[in-house]
């Protein structure tokens, strides 16, 4: 069993609970057995070589439909996340930065951000922003990821460069306020600045009512974000959680050393 | 070489009794084009599907041929503002004409602003213009190689005239209205408009095809636009003709010296539509834009069949298609460029994007080049696919519901082609009608 984060910090149950989660895409498993417990105020490093089920696991919380869950289960603020749509995940909190952010021909920035903002207003119970409201509030936030205004009026991510497109990934967040932000490698392909700007947004949104999993190849984004615990994904599990000093130990030793660990018994799993 | 299909005698008894109905004092070259026009219909008949008439092999005019769609002289019923209103885009500040079954409405039409252009009726223009009607009326499109445009010119009584002496320039469009009531039975109507664009001068001309009557009916439209050296026209063609209707719209373009046309062709209505559409490039200089978007659904079939005459050189040609199909409905898009010889420095693309909703829907899309001249730039693409999977998951994890989600993107397919229209308005209409066409749509796609 690997270890789990320890229990909520003045919550009496988790935001996230995942047990014993297996997926498979096609015929092929990749995930199997992974165990992780998030609490608000939380932010959660995954870190793995390619191909061990980092990205799956992210895209199985959002919902992706080419993945199949085939055992264990998922909670979220205690009921059966794996029950619910795609878009009635996005409105219950979980917000999901694509690693790939997808072009969408013809469809505005701005009427897509504002369709969707509608959408968890209208679920929170909230009122819809004014058009005024909702302008004021984007420009700010485009402000604050330091994104070319213009880039509202075009497609959604159609012909944006690749740190444009994470920059967008993150003010979609900022303007949508979700509970649980899941990161997909949203560091990678990213120059210094760019991974500047998106770490700073992820800072600014992290607080005590808010949780973050950031899923990463590479220790450089927690150089910006720090962790309040690191966990090892390999082969689909979770063999090694702790604090940052794992993601140094990474960075030192490389993924080859705890593979052989978990091979050779030293770490039990 | 096109085949008669029988039987087609009801059209000729039919030309019988219009003939005889027609009002004395017409001209006699009028009654001679219309001879000539019929009895050429009688050799041609209506195209048929047949393999090796390319231009008709998609789509099947038996149920024309066979509909017996009468030609009625009657006085058309009485057709209400309102009516036409919940039919098509209105703006009072137009210059309208309404044409109903084919005959001009002046009750229904709005006074002509004065513009030094002139906007008329053709039964009118045909005494007042003589001469200048003369010169243009069936020069553009001949019906030579064309049952449809034969029987149209057979039955030319009546239609709209818009002349632009040199220099003119109209402010505000010029929208032709064709309504067609059928609920005495299978009608037809022959909508004609003659465009007459002088040197310089400037306009923006709106078709739109509406029915408004129970039953099935044919419209044989044909409009023939001629642009003079340094014309300028925008012109939009709607078809928006009722569920059960055919129709089968022939249009002819000529273009002088540096001459621009503009073309937006929007096909929502009809079972069965055709729009022929034949642009000629005759004078160096020339471009022409050609955009489309077709919206398809249940069992609608709708073909459009393009060509783009590059006949002089230093002329362009840009031809831009979207279609949008649903249910079991099917598309045809076809046509050439054609670059004479000695078309040189002819710069052409032609593209044709499908989007599938439905896995029964079916196009099928064959742009074609045929180059003659040397020194040109010429290109086509065709593509046909369906609303991707990552894009709705993409959509849905921002909390927009797989309906939503589909609708934005297919808006925005839908959007490229609507995005240019110039005439605000106009485009809001048809943003209007794409998004509450959606809506009915079954999208044809998985949670």
């Amino acid at each position: 069993m690997a270890k789990v984060s320890p229990g909520g910090k003045n919550h009496s149950r988790p935001l996230l609970e995942v047990r014993n989660l297996h997926a498979a895409a096609g015929d092929a498993e990749i995930l199997r057995g992974l165990d992780l417990t998030v609490n608000l105020g939380e932010v959660h490093a995954i870190m793995g070589p390619n191909g061990s089920g980092k990205s799956t696991f992210t895209n199985v919380l959002a919902g992706r439909p080419e993945y199949r869950v085939t055992e264990g289960e998922v909670r979220y603020e205690g009921e059966d996340l794996l029950a619910l749509t795609p878009e009635n995940r996005a409105l219950a909190g979980i917000f999901l930065a694509f690693q790939y952010p997808v072009e969408l021909p013809g469809v505005r920035s701005r009427e897509f951000l504002k369709a969707a903002l509608d959408a968890v207003h209208e679920h929170r119970g909230l009122p819809k922003l004014s058009v005024r409201e909702f302008n004021k509030l984007v420009e700010q936030r485009v402000r604050e990821v330091e994104m070319d205004a213009d880039l509202m009026k075009r497609s959604v991510n159609e012909g944006f460069s690749g740190g444009e497109k994470k920059r967008n990934e993150i003010l979609q967040m900022s303007v949508l306020d979700p509970k649980l932000a899941l990161l997909d490698e949203t560091d990678s392909g990213l120059d210094i600045d760019a991974l500047r700007i998106v770490a700073e947004g992820v800072n600014r949104f992290r607080a005590p009512d808010k949780a973050i999993v950031i899923v990463t190849h590479y220790q450089r984004i927690l150089n910006y974000i720090t962790p309040d615990y690191v966990h090892v994904l390999l082969d689909g599990r979770i063999v090694r959680s702790g604090g940052r000093e794992i993601a140094l130990e990474l960075e030192a030793k490389g993924y080859e050393w705890i593979k052989e660990a978990v091979e050779s018994g030293r770490i039990s799993v | 070489m096109t085949q008669a299909v029988a039987p087609y005698d009801t059209y000729l008894s039919d030309f019988r009794t219009f003939e005889d109905a027609l009002p004395p004092g017409e001209p006699a070259w009028l009654r001679e084009l219309r001879e000539r026009a019929i009895s050429r219909f009688a050799e041609l008949g209506f195209p048929t599907a047949r393999r090796g008439n390319e231009p008709w092999k998609y789509t099947n005019v038996a149920p024309i041929a066979e509909g017996r769609f009468a030609y009625s002289a009657a006085t058309a019923p009485a057709v209400t503002p309102d009516e036409i209103r919940s039919g098509t885009v209105w703006d009072e500040g137009w210059h309208s004409l309404v044409f109903v079954n084919g005959r001009y409405s002046p009750a229904l039409s709005t006074a002509a602003p004065a513009s030094g252009a002139r906007v008329a009726s053709l039964a009118e223009a045909v005494r007042a213009d003589g001469p200048l009607v003369r010169r243009h009326l069936a020069q553009h499109a001949g019906f030579q190689d064309s049952g449809f445009t034969a029987l149209n010119t057979a039955f030319l009584s009546d239609g709209a005239f818009v002349h632009l002496p040199e220099g003119v320039e109209l402010k505000t469009p010029v929208h032709l209205v064709f309504v067609s009531t059928s609920d005495a039975g299978p009608s037809v109507s022959y909508p004609r408009t003659l465009v007459v664009a002088g040197a310089n001068s400037k306009a923006a001309v709106i078709e739109s095809y509406i029915g408004l009557g129970a039953a099935r009916y044919l419209t044989n439209a044909v409009t023939e636009i001629a642009l003079e050296d340094g014309a300028q026209v925008d012109h939009y063609k709607l078809m928006l003709e009722g569920e059960d209707a055919f129709h089968v719209a022939g249009t002819r373009v000529d273009q002088g010296r540096d001459s621009t046309y503009f073309s937006l062709s929007y096909s929502m209505g009809a079972l069965i539509g055709r729009n022929d559409l034949r642009v000629l490039l005759d004078g160096p200089g020339g471009s022409a834009r050609l955009n489309g978007l077709y919206v398809t659904a249940g069992s609608q079939h709708l073909d459009n069949y393009i060509n783009i005459d590059h006949a002089k050189p230093h002329c362009t040609s840009r031809l831009y298609y979207k279609g949008i199909l649903d249910g079991e409905s099917r598309a045809v898009f076809g046509g050439t460029v054609l670059v004479r010889p000695g078309a040189a420095k002819t710069d052409a693309y032609q593209e044709d994007k499908n989007l599938l909703l439905s896995e029964k829907a079916e196009v099928d899309s064959k742009p074609s080049l045929e180059i003659y001249a040397d020194d040109v730039k010429c290109g086509h693409g065709a593509t046909a696919g369906t609303v991707t999977e990552d894009a709705i998951f993409y959509m849905r994890s921002r909390g927009l519901d797989l309906e939503k989600a589909s609708a934005l993107l297919i808006q925005g397919f839908a959007s490229e082609i609507t995005d240019t229209v110039r005439i605000a308005p106009l485009r809001a209409y048809l943003e209007r009608l794409t998004l509450a066409a959606l809506r009915g749509f079954k999208y044809g796609l998985t949670p």
